[in-house]
């Protein structure tokens, strides 16, 4: 008997191995030596071993920095704002309004349309619509409702948010859809039935029962936008920054220990907010 | 009377097929109405459109005299009590509870006093702060109970909400919603698909099929005279007979039915008064159920004709396998379809 479970355990272990293989070579190693490198020191042209915290030093008290952090928070908020008012809203007609599988299933194909195409070509595309020139301007200025083209709608907040709404939505629709198409629809009846107006239901019973999808959305829209650089490059025009443009051009500039030293704190970062959301979900009751 | 429920050429449509097909029924307030019949057969449609949880394709709906076909629930006075229950699982049984009134707009200690009362009156104040996960299906049946009365509705309406009961507690259940509805002099209009259920509650039983309603009244009244052939066997305890040459007091009509308990079994050289049919038969099966034998017989053309002996008048030397026997039956003990209804 105990031999056989020992030899059932080595099995899940072998099992096992392929994987963490994987993470170690792909996702363990690379951030072990990103740490290491974070302490080493540099000049314009090499790298030297070593062990100082000027990296980390210099980092923290840039004021640049803290308005690299400022500006990502900002990004996320927004950003995080809009996917979920948009995200929900859609959840909630896909999963309520829809009356047949087939629409449903229908609709929330036509939901990841935009997925059949690059991020990049997806961002790239926003650039002759909302240019100086692009087809918004043209239009607001030959309807005579503008004189002057509208600066703000490209390298702009404005425009780096419109991308990330636009690329990040469906990453908000998919879980909150998935923990809508679990309410009991005889709650929703009795919740009418105790005279509940459609916005009290959606507040007493559909909210709080769509929690978790909802915090799950959250954390990818966070992660995603925490992490992002691309979006900020096009987007921003190379004017607005936030911490991953910063490790961007450290890199450009050859100064990997400081970039090293900024990815660490910016993973230290996201982790305690993922730590946070984390707490407020139980992620294995969604899977 | 407060509570009496109406329903006029009350027609629910589904795709063209008729789901609910212009049924009438006076429900007098205060009753309890038992709304029966196989699944499918419109019954739950019925109460849902009572509630105003399903839209009235035509025909209307009084409550009280008052025409509710085209109002809300709340606005009605009804309440429903869901077949799984539908309780909040993320509220409190007390916060479940009193969901009704909070909508209504009460301030929270007014309305938790309410709920509690409530809790008292369904006999779980022990469990107001638990989730209803944390309950047995009896229980939530309870809170389902109370979260229905909160509002002190006119009309209760309970869809099949013994259902999901084990044999004993559903029989349990079933006194207690009977002296709750008798103690509070609401209407209760309870959907089931058990007769027994049934027969143990209404005072006015309603028995469908087909989106139509094939008799109603007392349970009494129903299982003395079934009006249809449709009846007699959803109710059981009666034998359906087709009449032929050798068997039949009339030829006027296709079907008549004979209840199982007012068949006799005899000897065959025991020779009846005129007032009694005697037919022959062979049993074909003999079965215990402790207040009763349970005989299965066969007639010479092929029909089965079932009877409940009695204990004390079981003979074991007649009443065997294989056996010949004579089935005796008052003549005035046949009952005859309504031929109008049987040929609809």
């Amino acid at each position: 008997m105990a031999r056989m479970s020992m030899a059932h355990n080595l099995h899940s272990y072998w099992q096992a191995l392929p994987l963490t293989l994987v993470l170690l070579a792909f996702l363990v190693f690379p951030i072990a030596v990103i740490g290491i490198v974070s302490f080493w020191d540099y000049n314009s042209y090499s790298l030297i071993p070593d062990f100082m915290l000027d990296n980390y030093q210099y980092l923290l008290s840039s004021p640049v920095t803290l308005q690299a952090y400022l500006n990502t928070f900002k990004y996320a908020a927004l950003t995080w704002f809009f996917t979920l008012s948009i995200g929900f809203t859609v959840a909630y007609f896909l999963a309520f309004h829809l009356r047949s599988t087939r629409t449903q299933t229908l609709c929330f194909v036509i939901c990841t349309v935009p997925f059949f195409t690059s991020n990049i070509i997806r961002m790239i595309s926003w650039i002759p619509l909302l240019g100086r020139n692009g087809l918004v301007n043209s239009t607001l200025q030959a309807s005579g409702l503008t004189e002057q083209p509208l600066s703000f709608l490209l390298y702009s907040d404005f425009a780096v948010v419109l991308a990330y709404v636009h690329l990040y939505t469906l990453f908000m629709v998919v879980p909150i859809f998935n923990s809508m198409m679990r309410i009991d629809r005889n709650l929703v009846e009795a919740a009418v039935d105790a005279g509940a107006s459609g916005f009290q239901i959606i507040r007493d019973i559909i909210v709080p029962l769509s929690r978790s999808g909802i915090i799950v959305g959250s954390i990818f829209v966070f992660t995603l936008v925490m992490g992002d650089f691309v979006t900020v490059k096009i987007m921003g025009g190379g004017i607005k920054a936030n911490v991953g443009m910063m490790i961007y051009n450290e890199i450009s500039l050859l100064q990997y220990p400081a970039a090293a030293a900024s990815a660490i704190v910016l993973l230290a970062t996201v982790m305690i907010m993922l730590v946070i959301l984390f707490r407020l979900v139980d992620i294995r009751k969604e899977l | 009377m407060a509570g009496s429920v109406e329903l006029i050429q009350t027609t629910k449509l589904y795709d063209g097929h008729r789901a609910v097909d212009g049924i009438n029924l006076k429900v007098p307030g205060g009753s309890y109405c038992c709304l029966l019949g196989p699944s499918g057969c419109g019954k739950s449609t019925t109460l849902r459109m009572i509630a105003g949880h399903e839209a009235v394709s035509d025909g209307d709906i009084l409550l009280d005299n008052r025409n509710v076909t085209l109002l809300s629930p709340r606005q009605r006075g009804t309440a429903m009590m869901f077949q799984n229950y539908a309780l909040f699982p993320h509220l409190s049984c007390r916060d479940n509870v009193a969901y009704g009134l909070k909508i209504a707009g009460q301030g929270k200690a007014e309305r938790y006093r309410a709920a509690d009362d409530m809790l008292d009156l369904v006999t779980m104040s022990g469990f107001a702060d638990k989730l209803p996960g944390q309950l047995s299906g009896g229980q939530q049946q309870r809170i389902a109970l109370a979260r229905a009365l909160i509002c002190r509705p006119e009309v209760v309406l309970l869809d099949e909400p013994l259902s999901a009961l084990d044999p004993f507690l559903r029989v349990r259940m079933r006194k207690e919603l009977k002296s709750l509805q008798r103690q509070l002099g609401l209407t209760f209009i309870h959907v089931t698909h058990s007769q027994e259920e049934a027969f143990a509650l209404a005072d006015l039983a309603i028995v469908m099929s087909d989106g139509r309603i094939e008799q109603s009244g007392h349970p009494r009244d129903i299982f003395e005279a079934p009006r249809t052939e449709f009846v007699a066997n959803f109710i059981g305890g009666h034998n359906v007979l087709q009449p032929n040459s050798t068997l039949l007091p009339t030829d006027l009509h296709p079907s008549f039915s004979i209840r199982a308990d007012q068949l006799t079994i005899e000897p065959l050289d025991v020779t009846p008064p005129n007032t009694i049919t005697r037919l022959e038969a062979t049993i074909v099966d003999v079965e215990f159920q402790a207040q009763f034998f349970y005989v299965e017989t066969r007639l010479d053309d092929g029909q089965t004709v079932m009877c409940y002996l009695p204990e004390n008048r079981m003979d074991d030397a007649l009443v065997c396998h294989g056996q010949r026997v004579a089935l005796h039956w008052e003549k005035s003990a046949i009952n005859l379809f309504d031929t109008r209804a049987t040929t609809r």
